[in-house]
């Protein structure tokens, strides 16, 4: 990869526009299902608000709540300050509501699912069977039960387990179940952790989320199996916007996880998702994004926009949230999973991978707000950039004045492979007593030339030199994720790096 | 701002000041563009993103502020250094005061007279490295300063300069208003040292542009004033040509509020820079180091080194970037900053970034903020020394990474003397 190396990728021989091509093929997950969709009008206004409400049964204090989320978004403006450059979105110019026909009426068991449904998700590695394991997963421990639910465009298709899981007291379903089945729940804690008026994308979705998952931990319980949701954006022109919400009460325990992918087009397509975690007294919670929706191609045509608005609520004392995210699609990503550290001697802990390649841009990180006493945050962001894409780890660590014995320590290191991208680190530091301590390190360096040297010389090609490097220096924070997930990211950082090798 | 016969804050902000003399039409033209730029980009605001930790009411309040005159009976800072003394009282040059304006590989003017030739080298850098630091971010308060600023010193070092050039700022008057511009070109192969103290005015605002050309070295130390009350407001903007030197170094100590910024353009290649600071404060004091670098050229190194001691309340402020642009190969980038918070009451907000489009790159910075380590100080107890005194030790040893960025031997002494000086009359 040395400059001259690079000049000569720049060139026009054959070779280099065959290799270049393969390289927007390499997006497994780029088919789209054709299936017959029933949609809402484009566009948004208080109609369309009012019938994904009325689609989704909703009583009236759902819709109220939905329209005063709108009427308030109306006045607000997108946020300019992430450094991501994209064409103007025409808010009026996508589809706020799409779900397969055959989910009109509600299939009672996934027996009754469409099987063209159930092929995308086995297609995509998620069979939504109540099998023990994710297809794929070699070696993993027997046994190990993940239950999954399927949103698809703006419905989910099915929850696996939820038998099982009620017997424990877990209740896994999606929202729009939720809001029908659990009401007051709901209503309890909703908004609680993201309020409507938050931010722009957190705004629109409050008004427009149509589906997500919602799982309620009681008190005491373990929750006796992992849990996921997979998003799959399929529609055109669609936005997806989900919302989550987990509630993990007193010593509960959860692990989450969460993946996502969607098909090659070349318009832009929008997900604005919220998700929020409530962790009371001694609670634990652990959430694991792989986020992989479509990139573009590699002149950036088309890709997913993701603005999504994360955040952790550490209500009582001990609790414990962890955010692991592996961010290798999307076009644009802004996101942020934060963690409010409310509870004395509550922890937050953020491990982030973000890969961009291509003409992709990624501005994400976390914010660490200490509230409460002695509370610990940790924070870990590997930034990797490649191709001409921009690379941003953008986080606040705040620790007020009675946050006192705090501590928190923040790593952030970037690597560059090739001289057309740009990687940056964007930091706050916001210390207000002298009990506490905040640490920051942060490095940019390159593919150093004397390991890939090595690596070449025991016989691997420098793309997977470079891949094996890679996951060396993303190692701590795959090392967080659960086993399933881990195997699946070590593929993808290799994948989204195929073709940026000089 | 009170006045309601202004249309804007900005407007109320020009009419603070009187209009310098009038100067040359280049100058002029200089000075109107600058006008327009400060309308343009209005008055700083707590909503801008490079003022969000400090609040800029007090800098851009119609009022000048009355600063009690701080009496001193130490001998001043630089005293015993060989030094050509430049003297402005409450931000007016006298000549009364100051050395003759000459010196051996110098030439050197008043602002004024340099403004009023009508040809001058200084037509290339006055106003020009300003305007070029306005981008991406705003700097009204530089702006203000060249459109009205008729106060300061033209400087060409030609060869190698003998001894340093001092720039002294004393007050008489409780309340004054000064704008101080400096214009300075260290020509190919010179090498000139500027040192700079006192508070100057009750509120003051400088701007120093620094032009270093290729194979140049610049040397700049400053002791900002102690008075208590003061407000400062202080630019430097360089640009840095090939194999060039620059180094500046700032020890601010009370003072109520000091925002410095500094704005680095490496244009050529194998560079080096730095710019470090130590503050010491005690009660209702900001400080506020705003840094940015920009490496345009391949090879080049940058050092950022700041380091911040805090007490009762006193609030510090680190905002660094390093900006290497695509091409800027080989980059040694570094930034520290750090804090020593003395009790709970202090704070310590920091934004240390880097923006990065090479890949050939060594960058780094680190953060760091908390209290004096108790084992340290139990160490040092343990060893017959009493609490307040271990601490002080820590103190100086804490700042002495920053006051090793100073080459000159023996005005780092002078500085640590100053140091240990502070942490003696705020001892416990």
């Amino acid at each position: 990869m040395s400059t001259q190396e690079s000049i000569a990728k720049d060139g026009v021989d054959a070779e280099t526009v065959d290799a270049v091509k393969t390289v927007g093929e390499k997006y497994k997950y780029g088919f789209a299902t054709d299936i017959e969709m029933e949609y809402a009008p484009k566009g948004v206004n208080e109609d369309i608000v009012r019938l994904i409400s009325s689609k989704n049964d909703e009583p009236e204090w759902m819709l109220e709540w939905r329209l005063s989320a709108f009427r308030r978004w109306e006045k607000m403006t997108e946020p300019k300050w992430a450094m991501v450059n994209y064409p103007e979105i025409d808010f009026q110019d996508i589809y706020y509501y799409a779900r397969p026909k055959s989910m009109i009426e509600k299939p009672k068991s996934l027996d009754d699912v469409d099987p063209k449904l159930l092929e995308t998700y086995k297609k995509l590695g998620i069979p939504l069977a109540e099998q023990a394991l994710l297809a794929g997963v070699e070696g993993a421990e027997e046994g190990r039960k993940v239950a999954v639910d399927a949103v698809f465009d703006s419905v989910s298709v099915g929850t696996t387990f939820q038998k099982e899981l009620a017997e424990a007291g877990v209740i896994f379903c999606s929202m729009s179940e939720a809001i029908k089945d659990h009401p007051e729940l709901v209503k309890k804690y909703i908004g609680t952790v993201v309020p409507p008026t938050d931010n722009y994308y957190a705004t629109l979705n409050s008004a427009v989320f149509s589906d997500g998952s919602f799982v309620y931990i009681p008190e005491g319980v373990k929750c006796p199996m992992e849990l996921s949701t997979y998003f799959r954006i399929n529609a055109e022109n669609t936005g997806q916007f989900e919302r989550t919400l987990i509630i993990a009460e007193k010593g509960a325990k959860v692990s989450y996880l969460e993946g996502c992918t969607a098909p090659m087009r070349d318009e832009n397509q929008l997900h604005a998702a919220v998700v929020e975690l409530i962790i009371q007294e001694d609670a634990d919670i652990k959430y694991s994004t792989v986020q992989n929706w479509y990139p573009g191609d590699e002149n950036g045509v088309g890709g997913i926009y993701n603005f999504v608005t994360k955040r952790a609520d550490c209500r009582g004392d001990r609790a414990k949230v962890m955010w692991t995210q592996v961010e290798t699609g999307s076009a644009v990503t802004w996101k942020y999973p934060s963690c409010i550290l409310r509870g004395d001697d509550s922890q937050g802990e953020f491990y982030s991978i973000a890969i961009t390649n291509n003409m992709q841009q990624a501005d994400t990180g976390t914010k660490m707000i200490h509230l409460g006493k002695r509370t610990k945050s940790r924070i870990v962001s590997k930034g990797i950039s490649a191709g001409k894409a921009q690379n941003t780890y953008r986080g606040l660590v705040s620790i007020h004045p009675k946050a006192t014995g705090s501590r928190n320590y923040t790593q952030c290191d970037s690597l560059l492979i090739g001289d057309q991208c740009g990687a940056h680190t964007v930091p706050y530091m916001e210390c207000r007593n002298n009990s506490s301590r905040i640490e920051h390190e942060a490095t940019t360096s390159k593919v150093d030339e004397e390991q890939l040297f090595y690596c070449r010389q025991r016989g691997m090609t420098e793309e997977e030199a470079v891949a094996l490097i890679v996951n060396g220096f993303a190692k701590e924070v795959l090392q967080s994720l659960p086993m399933e997930f881990a195997m699946e990211a070590q593929k993808l950082v290799a994948i989204s790096l195929e073709g940026s090798v000089g | 701002m009170g006045e309601a016969k202004f249309d804007n804050p900005t407007e109320a902000l020009l009419a603070r000041h009187n209009a310098p003399r009038k100067g040359s039409d280049w100058a002029e033209r200089t000075r109107h563009a600058a006008r327009e730029r400060t309308l343009g980009m209005g008055a700083a605001g707590r909503r801008d993103e490079y003022w969000r930790y400090t609040n800029p009411t007090s800098l851009n309040a119609f009022e000048t502020p009355d600063v009690e005159i701080l009496q001193l009976e130490e001998v001043p800072v630089f005293d015993g250094v060989e030094k050509l003394l430049i003297t402005f009282v409450d931000g007016v040059y006298s000549p009364e005061l100051s050395d003759d304006l000459s010196g051996e590989g110098l030439e050197i003017s008043t602002l004024e007279d340099a403004l009023s030739a009508d040809i001058h080298w200084a037509s290339d850098v006055f106003g020009v490295l300003e305007t070029n630091g306005q981008s991406p971010v705003n700097r009204p308060f530089a702006a203000l300063n060249t459109a009205l600023a008729g106060q300061g010193v033209v400087i060409r070092a030609t060869g190698k300069v003998s001894k340093p050039v001092a720039l002294r700022y004393c007050r008489e008057n409780t309340t004054s208003d000064a704008l101080i511009h400096h214009v300075i070109r260290v020509e190919s192969g010179a090498d000139l040292s500027i040192l700079e103290n006192g508070a100057g005015a009750s509120r003051l605002n400088t701007v120093m542009e620094v032009d270093v050309a290729d194979g140049g070295s610049f040397h700049h130390l400053r002791a900002q004033g102690r008075d208590h009350t003061r407000l400062a407001m202080t630019h430097i903007f360089a640009r840095l040509g090939a194999e060039s030197h620059f180094k500046s170094f700032t020890l601010t100590v009370n003072g109520r509020l000091t925002r410095n910024d500094v704005v680095i353009d490496i244009v050529g290649g194998n560079t080096k820079a730095s710019v470090a600071g130590a503050c010491l404060g005690d009660g209702d004091f900001l400080h506020d180091d705003t840094i940015f670098i920009t490496h345009d050229a391949v090879n080049c190194e940058s050092r950022q080194v700041f380091k911040k001691v805090l007490k009762n309340g006193a609030t510090g402020v680190f905002q660094g970037k390093i900006l290497v642009k695509t091409g800027a190969q080989k980059t040694d980038g570094y930034q520290i900053s750090q804090a020593l918070l003395l009790d709970d009451d202090s704070n310590f907000l920091a934004k240390p970034e880097l923006e990065i489009y090479a890949d050939d790159v060594a960058c780094s910075h680190g953060s760091t903020c908390g209290a004096v380590d108790e084992n340290s100080l139990f160490y040092l107890m343990s060893r017959g020394i009493p609490r307040a005194e271990a601490q002080n030790m820590m103190i100086v040893a804490f700042l002495d990474e920053a006051i090793q960025e100073i080459e000159n031997e023996a005005l780092a002494e002078d500085i640590r003397a100053r140091l240990l000086g502070w942490a003696e009359r705020h001892k416990g």
